[in-house]
């Protein structure tokens, strides 16, 4: 049960992202981006992370993916031109992808962690629940907790600041 | 399933988010394939700190998703302002800042 779940989420999160790169209009792109956020939130449960999937579906599918549909409204999802303004950018992309892809693979399968075979140790059922992630946001991470907040305020004003409406221009 | 999988299909889903980010002019969709090589890195956080055990790398992951919000507001803000002055949305044609 558990294999099929990840790999119909796997699928899922894989073809989201491929998607995302293809389309050539990107308003598909954002909507592809939905699917890959979603089997990601599938994947996050699967690992015992009931908060972060959960904070996955309502921050990211739910107000950031709103935000970019609103955005490319606005912008209008124009097509981009097909020529290379590198040469050979269509070709060279995929290959360094894929360099990227060797590379960590070769460092996800000659690292000595003994532990990355198994399915990890037994964890109770309050294992990423709200309440625990919420205590150790409270009590050991408290600094890096207000810093973000202090991130998401600025990054409020940053945007006001760089969209506003401007009289004279 | 080993956590094995997971670290792999994350690696696999940073190395579309590369691809994309080379691939690609469009300043919002480069924006996209910034989300999912973030997204790839909260998969292998979430799966690593259920290889120890421990919940704190779910934090990390949670703090990894305001940076990217922020991220997002910053430069969706961006592409605004570029579209409000008439400039071309194409990462190769906005080449001012280029020394």
């Amino acid at each position: 049960m558990e294999e099929a779940l990840f790999f119909v989420a796997a699928i899922g999160a894989l073809g989201g992202a491929i998607g995302v790169v293809a389309m050539r209009n990107p308003f598909y792109s954002v909507l592809a981006l939905i699917v890959h956020l979603f089997s990601l939130a599938v994947l996050f449960l699967l690992l015992s992370a009931a908060f972060v999937a959960a904070a996955q579906v309502v921050v990211y599918a739910g107000a950031v993916m709103v935000l970019y549909v609103f955005v490319v409204a606005y912008v209008g999802g124009g097509e981009e031109s097909a020529w290379d303004s590198i040469p050979g950018q269509r070709f060279l992309a995929p290959l360094l992808g894929l360099a990227v892809f060797i590379e960590l693979a070769i460092a996800v399968l000659s690292s000595s962690l003994i532990a990355l075979g198994t399915d990890g140790p037994e964890v109770g059922a309050g294992f990423g629940d709200p309440a625990a992630i919420g205590k150790l946001l409270l009590e050991k991470f408290l600094l890096p907790f207000e810093a973000s907040s202090i991130l998401l305020l600025l990054a409020a004003v940053g945007a006001i600041v760089l969209a506003g409406r401007r009289e004279s221009a | 399933m080993s956590i094995e999988w997971y670290v792999v299909l994350s690696s696999l889903l940073f190395a579309v988010g590369a691809m994309g980010i080379l691939l690609r002019r469009s300043p919002v969709v480069i924006l996209l394939c910034l989300e999912l090589m973030l997204n790839a890195s909260n998969l292998a956080l979430v799966a690593f700190s259920r290889m120890v055990g421990n919940q704190q790398g779910q934090v990390f992951a949670v703090v990894v998703m305001v940076v990217a919000a922020c991220e997002v507001v910053v430069g969706l803000g961006l592409i605004v302002a570029i579209f409000r002055r008439k400039l071309p949305l194409d990462v190769d044609e906005l080449r001012e800042l280029r020394g």
